[in-house]
């Protein structure tokens, strides 16, 4: 298929159809009501189903009876929306069930924003609802990007049985790029045939299917918590996706970044290169796999590390974490729907060079230099 | 030969419930049960159990079963509807998971016109949780979180769901029946029959709400509280078919219209059956 122009949100809906999706449950909410109205459009050419919910509590336990038949399901929202979600996607994770969730963060806390943020990221990384799970989550820096990864979210979804979150931002749902469809996409997992586990009635062929979270029996419980455990596991060991920038070549600066920010932080690059200045960049695309072992080898090669977010700094607790006190890591947020531009970034850049130690192997870790 | 005349459903595991002595819960697991079989539909069944007395249902109903969050079954079992619609969806919920924390879920599920059937048990108090104050607690009845009994003025009055209901609409059957005498309990097996048929046959929403005890946490004996239940219960919440998807819409009128009397509003020699009349007749003005 030849490149379309489509606005982020469209790609999104339009991915999903693709993925073999045919039912939406969702709640309006700003800045993402395009991926809704996409697909009370298109889900009824396919044969599919969209249902408006009369609240985000309701539509992700939808989602949660949808995905127990074993069908593939989305939903989408935006920062406060997500919040209500929070029920049914801890239930969904704890009953393994395979569904894909877009968050098309907006400014917060509270009612925020309606304007571009990554202030959910503490939210989608480490857990988000109660209990003890966590969603793999995804996070793209384009259009076409978001496209792939939202059909790559269905068959993870499909392949660990549990909910996939794809983070954008407001600017990833509203703005318009060039995107191709490739009929020849393959699976990014090996699909199961069957789903046995799925409530489609039950005739005798297989054990009843009880789509459940609940386990009284302490030791029961247990198990079920070290079950999935090792799903996550498996997730940190197989599915850490990132992707460096301006690596062939010595830096001084290691950038880390995500989303449409890493953008303007590539931008930020190549004009710090035309001045002289050396800096790279390296972006997660999974931030829960988040790619510790890559940010850490990449900050061992620069003198100063420098974590740009459209937040007060919640990745960078996790680039604190990859560094472990390697080399000093900075921060420069933007929040409340301000964007940072790549002459910010650049000027945080340069000052980091200026006052950064000569020599990489100088520099000791010094807690007071985190922030 | 021997014949067999009576035996537990298929639709019903055999396996001892949770239940305290003298609830009302298992006869109406056990007429779920049977009306699935009758309608034999249990290989297409898929069931919602609630958060409350009966969050364990999932292990007595001998068909593919969920576990909802507190007052999501309505929510769960469009989902799993919408996704298969040749599944017969059905919710168990009781007064606290339908009425309170998931009264959103149900009015919109019954106004949609999802087409599952809901089956609400009311048995005016939480029963799992230790006999706190439910939605549907009747004035004056005492319960752990009003130790004095219903205050009106603090709690307001409970809530009758299927009266409710009835304002939508959307066309669906709605009904109350009561499992506390053996009279009762074939009405209402036959009532709930004719709740699951309307989805067998793709017809409408359907809610039938149960009148029901709960011994353990009202303070009395079984049979007490069945006497409770008729003397109290009955008078508040009365029983019978409310709704019926053939029967006219019951929306009531303001009891205070607002403007002038819809009278005074039509013009002179307005009739109902206007489009027959002649074009010649007078202008409207």
């Amino acid at each position: 298929m030849a490149k379309k122009l489509m606005k982020g949100s469209e790609a999104i809906g339009e991915a999903a159809v693709r993925a073999g999706c045919r039912l939406f449950f969702g709640y309006p909410i700003t800045p993402q009501n395009e991926i809704p109205e996409y697909m009370s459009r298109r889900l009824p050419e396919v044969g599919g189903t969209f249902v408006q919910a009369e609240s985000e509590v309701a539509a992700s336990n939808m989602l949660y009876g949808a995905a127990g038949t074993g069908e593939r399901v989305l939903t989408s929202s935006s920062s406060p929306g997500i919040s209500l979600m929070m029920e049914g996607i801890s239930y969904i994770a704890a009953s393994e069930l395979p569904v894909v969730i877009v968050n098309i963060m907006r400014g917060g806390p509270g009612l925020g924003g309606i304007l571009p943020s990554q202030g959910d990221y503490f939210q989608a990384t480490k857990g988000g609802g109660h209990g003890d799970y966590r969603c793999l989550v995804l996070a793209p820096w384009s259009v076409q990007e978001a496209a792939d990864l939202v059909q790559d979210a269905f068959d993870l979804a499909d392949f660990y049985r549990n909910p996939v979150l794809v983070l954008g931002d407001g600017l990833i749902g509203q703005m318009m790029e060039p995107v191709e469809f490739r009929e020849d996409r393959k699976p990014c997992k090996p699909l199961p045939d069957q789903k046995p586990w799925a409530a489609r009635g039950w005739k005798g062929d297989r054990p009843r299917a009880v789509i459940n979270s609940l386990f009284l029996d302490p030791e029961t419980l247990e198990r079920h918590n070290q079950k999935l455990k090792a799903k996550y596991d498996q997730m940190t060991r197989d599915e850490v996706r990132y992707a460096s920038y301006g690596m062939d070549q010595p830096y001084d600066v290691l950038l880390v970044a995500y989303g449409t920010v890493a953008r303007v932080c590539r931008t930020a690059m190549d004009d710090l290169a035309a001045q002289g200045v050396r800096a790279a960049l390296l972006r997660p695309i999974t931030l829960f796999p988040f790619p510790y072992d890559a940010v850490r080898e990449a900050a061992e090669r620069a003198r100063a590390v420098l974590c740009v977010e459209l937040s007060c700094g919640q990745m960078l607790e996790d680039v604190q974490l990859a560094v472990q006190g390697r080399r000093p890591v900075h921060f420069y947020g933007r929040q409340g729907g301000m964007l940072a531009s790549p002459e910010a970034v650049a000027e945080q850049v340069k000052a980091l060079v200026a006052a950064a130690p000569t020599r990489a192997r100088s520099t000791r870790a010094k807690n007071g230099e985190a922030r | 030969m021997m014949q067999t005349v009576f035996a537990r459903p298929r639709s019903l595991i055999e396996v001892p419930t949770h239940y305290c002595p003298g609830c009302t819960h298992g006869i109406i697991h056990r007429l779920i049960a049977e009306v699935l079989d009758e309608l034999g539909v249990r290989e297409r069944a898929a069931g919602v159990a609630p958060v409350g007395c009966a969050v364990l249902a999932y292990n007595y109903f001998n068909c593919d079963m969920y576990e909802a969050s507190h007052g999501r079954a309505p929510a769960v079992a469009t989902g799993a509807k919408r996704a298969h619609p040749e599944l017969i969806v059905f919710t168990y919920q009781g007064d606290g998971d339908l009425a309170s924390i998931g009264m959103g879920e149900i009015i919109h599920c019954a106004n949609r016109g999802e087409k599952v059937t809901i089956v609400f048990v009311n048995n005016a108090i939480y029963g799992m949780t230790g006999g706190q104050m439910a939605p549907t607690t009747l004035p004056g009845q005492v319960a752990t979180t009003c130790p004095f009994g219903r205050d009106v003025q603090q709690a307001g009055y409970p809530v009758r769901m299927v009266e409710l209901l009835s304002g939508l609409r959307t066309p669906a059957f709605l009904a109350r029946v009561s499992a506390h005498t053996p009279a009762r309990v074939i009405e209402a097996k036959a009532v709930l029959r004719r709740a699951f048929q309307y989805q067998v046959d793709g017809t409408c929403f359907s809610m039938v709400e149960f009148l029901s005890t709960c011994p353990t946490n009202w303070g009395r004996t079984p049979i007490e509280a069945c006497n409770w239940l008729e003397q109290h219960m009955i008078p508040y919440y009365p029983l019978g078919v409310f709704k019926t998807p053939e029967g006219p819409d019951r929306a009531p009128g303001p009891l205070e219209p607002f403007g002038e009397p819809l009278e005074a509003r039509k013009p002179r020699g307005w009739s109902p059956s206007r489009a027959e009349r002649p074009a010649s007749a007078e202008p409207e003005s």
